[in-house]
């Protein structure tokens, strides 16, 4: 069992958990993830550590309930316990290398994005960050990002705080500035990463993309993870998750991304339904 | 007087109609009169032969003997002394390619019903024993083993019969490997399984699951740092195959491994179940091995039509006789001769049919076999809404990638000593799977014992000097 020694809300969808798990804390990279199950009927379900702490032993999550796995996880209170949590899964972003980089992160994302961004600017990189909203209250890690990026751009769809638009914007604007950056990390929806990477081609930026696929056990064994990178089959758990962002057939994430989404849909309905009646 | 009938005792079964719509066991067990009487069959003779096609050595004829007497806690006791999972290989071992092939009384007639001999007095055991494993007095060194699939439990068990202390690390959240997530509940109940790992706890080793190594901890750092004298690799199989044809891709095609993941280990077939999982109308499985017939069963289960596609011919399936025999009595169609070339897909991307082309096979090339060869012009489709690909698995990279010195074949596989299962490191054996590729449980159960006893003498040579 792993207790979970802190519980906060970041928005009204989003919460982060710092989880005592002093064996992952001991190895974990920015850009790795690690595997949950919630109680012992529960589905394995991949989520990316967004950090860690290795003097304490805790590992820090950041998740949106999206399905009935991530609201049975939301329930659980400080002091209570997760069932299984392994790790650290995949392989870690590549940061070495680089000096100056764009960290490109999209709604939940960007919990996986300030890792990575912390990494860089420790190591000396200079880091921009621009980090993109539906709208202002669903806005996550401000403070965390401004303390390790020397440029922040907050973006918002409905312009409802920081700048009015998407982040491919912001990236643009920055590019045709003349800021010249050795590789763009972005991190966040499918359809984001894929105009993210689409915009860098166009300028011939190196672009990582963190992918976030359908996955079971996480080391390789299942290959529900696998998706399509510079035509060839590639699975994200031991492959990954990280890949070249020109390379990825994002059309073909997309599409494979939605293939529990009914099910999902009706599971998440059943699971709310039970947390109500327990409630009453 | 020996029982002199040419034919076994039958092996009471569940009828294929019914079995087929639920997840429970197949085949029933044998009575204890049944058992009594096969057991009678058995000529005892002075030359054993059974004994050398088993790859864990048991004591076939003695064990026989004492189920004759209907001493069966003798008998699991004899069986028990070679074997940590009778109950499972009773169930799952290819016999008719092992003990049973050896048989005497195979030569006119059918061989004794070895497996389900052992199957009974195991089964006998859960449900009436008294037989207790005492734990034994501890030799004061520890062992770490790597998987707690079939190698890792057997060495486990042999090791911690010896005294020593034995720690197996377990990557999933449930112990039993290949076991507990990829043979289903009909072939093999998963209390089975759990009832012959508690019996190892129970003689001392220790479980740590949601532990990955090669992740979680090294193998250097388990030799280093948690001081573990030697180190048993277990690590199974890994990575499935596909046949990078166009399509694979799609939604509704799986590997057999995620297909069964999520049947057994993540209990899709139960009705309270949140794991989700396409219940296709018609499957199709590519490929012809246990796995192959494994995932059709549980498709059927789930309610569907259900074709194995296969590019030999019947002769040449490698999947075990009974398991072909029982698929194909609950209603599972061969496509035998065919091979994929595509799968089709709808504009939501989803599967909606296969595209094969028929094979012929080769004259027997230098080295007897035949090769299948496609038909030209031969190609057709085949509707379906789920494809499942079992066509093998290659080594997982974790271990070899995080392993300095750890010597690999160039398909991956760990080499090994084949008389100890020692690796190119210090230490550290390895076996089953992640040794010699997707094979049996047998097979990798007495690699498991194989290493155990290289370790002891290893360990016992290294006091002594």
């Amino acid at each position: 069992m792993y207790r979970i020694v802190k519980k906060e809300s970041l928005n009204p969808t989003v919460t982060l958990m710092e989880v005592e798990a002093p064996l992952i804390a001991k190895k974990a990279e920015p850009g790795q993830f690690i595997i949950l199950r919630v109680d012992s009927n529960g589905e394995r379900i991949p989520l990316t550590i967004a950090d860690f702490n290795r003097a304490t032993g805790t590992v820090t999550i950041i998740y949106q309930i999206v399905g009935a796995t991530t609201q049975a996880l939301d329930h659980l209170k400080e002091g209570e316990n997760i069932q299984d949590f392994a790790g650290p899964l995949g392989r870690p972003t590549e940061t070495e290398d680089f000096k100056k980089v764009a960290v490109v992160g999209g709604g939940v994302g960007c919990a996986i994005a300030y890792p990575v961004a912390k990494k860089l600017y420790e190591q000396g990189c200079e880091v921009h960050s621009i980090t993109g909203f539906r709208n202002k209250e669903l806005v996550i890690l401000e403070e965390e990002f401004k303390k390790v990026s020397n440029k922040l751009v907050l973006m918002t769809d409905d312009g409802s705080y920081g700048t009015k638009g998407l982040v491919t914007d912001a990236l643009k604007t920055l590019i045709e500035s003349g800021e010249k950056y050795d590789a763009v990390i972005t991190i966040g929806p499918l359809i984001m990463m894929k105009f993210v990477c689409a915009l860098t081609k166009e300028y011939q930026i190196k672009t990582l993309a963190s992918m976030n696929p359908i996955m079971i056990d996480g080391t390789g064994m299942c290959g529900g993870c696998r998706l399509s990178v510079g035509g060839k089959t590639k699975f994200a758990c031991v492959d990954g998750p990280d890949f070249d962002g020109h390379e990825i057939d994002f059309d073909e994430a997309l599409t494979r991304s939605s293939i529990y989404k009914p099910f999902e849909r009706r599971a998440h309905e059943e699971v709310c339904h039970l947390y109500e009646m327990e409630v009453k | 007087m020996a029982n002199m009938s040419l034919t076994k005792n039958e092996m009471p079964a569940q009828e294929p109609q019914v079995r087929n719509q639920n997840f429970l066991e197949v085949a029933l067990g044998y009575s204890k009169e049944q058992a009594i009487d096969e057991a009678n069959r058995c000529l005892n003779c002075k030359h054993k032969p059974c004994i050398s096609g088993c790859p864990v050595r048991i004591d076939i004829p003695a064990f026989i003997q004492e189920t004759a007497r209907g001493n069966f806690d003798t008998a699991y006791e004899i069986i028990s002394r070679s074997s940590s999972l009778p109950a499972v290989c009773g169930r799952v071992c290819p016999q008719e390619s092992q003990c049973e092939q050896k048989c005497v009384r195979g030569i006119k007639g059918e061989p004794v019903a070895i497996g389900r001999l052992e199957r009974f007095v195991a089964d006998y055991q859960n449900t009436y024993g008294n037989t207790k494993l005492t734990k034994p007095a501890s030799n004061g060194h520890k062992i770490a083993v790597i998987g707690s699939g079939p190698s890792g439990l057997a060495c486990a068990g042999d090791l911690a019969k010896k005294g020593y202390s034995v720690t197996i690390f377990e990557a999933l959240h449930l112990a039993g490997g290949v076991l507990v997530y990829g043979i289903p509940e009909f072939r093999l109940p998963k209390a089975i399984v759990q009832k012959e790992i508690n019996a190892l706890k129970e003689l001392g080793v220790e479980i740590a699951t949601n532990v990955i190594i090669g992740k979680t901890l090294s193998i250097e750092e388990l030799q280093n740092e948690y001081g573990f004298e030697a180190v048993f690799v277990g690590s199974g199989a890994g990575l499935p195959n596909f046949m990078n044809i166009p399509g694979e891709n799609l939604k509704g095609v799986y590997s057999a491994n995620e297909f069964l993941t999520r049947v057994n280990l993540m209990k899709a077939y139960t009705p309270d179940s949140t794991t989700p999982i396409q219940k296709g109308k018609k499957v199709m499985v590519v490929g012809g091995g246990n796995v192959a017939m494994d995932a059709a069963r549980c498709a059927k289960r789930l309610g569907a039509e259900v074709t194995i596609v296969y590019r030999r011919t019947e002769n040449e399936l490698p999947a075990r006789h009974e398991e072909v025999e029982h698929a194909k009595e609950e209603g599972i169609q061969f496509k035998l001769l065919t091979s994929p070339i595509e799968i089709k897909g709808d504009s939501n991307g989803w599967v909606t049919g296969l595209c094969c082309q028929e094979m012929t096979l080769s004259q027997p090339d230098d080295s007897g076999r035949r090769k299948p060869v496609p038909l030209e012009n031969s190609a057709f489709e085949m509707e379906a809404d789920c494809v499942i690909m079992s066509i093998g698995t290659s080594p997982n990279p974790l271990i070899k990638d995080t392993t300095k010195g750890l010597s690999i074949r160039n398909w991956g596989g760990i080499i090994v000593d084949e008389a100890t299962g020692l690796t190119s490191l210090t230490g550290v054996y390895a076996g089953g799977d992640a040794v010699t590729g997707a094979a049996t449980v047998i097979l990798a159960m007495g690699a498991g014992k194989t290493a155990a006893e290289a370790i002891d003498s290893y360990l016992k040579g290294e006091g002594a000097s």
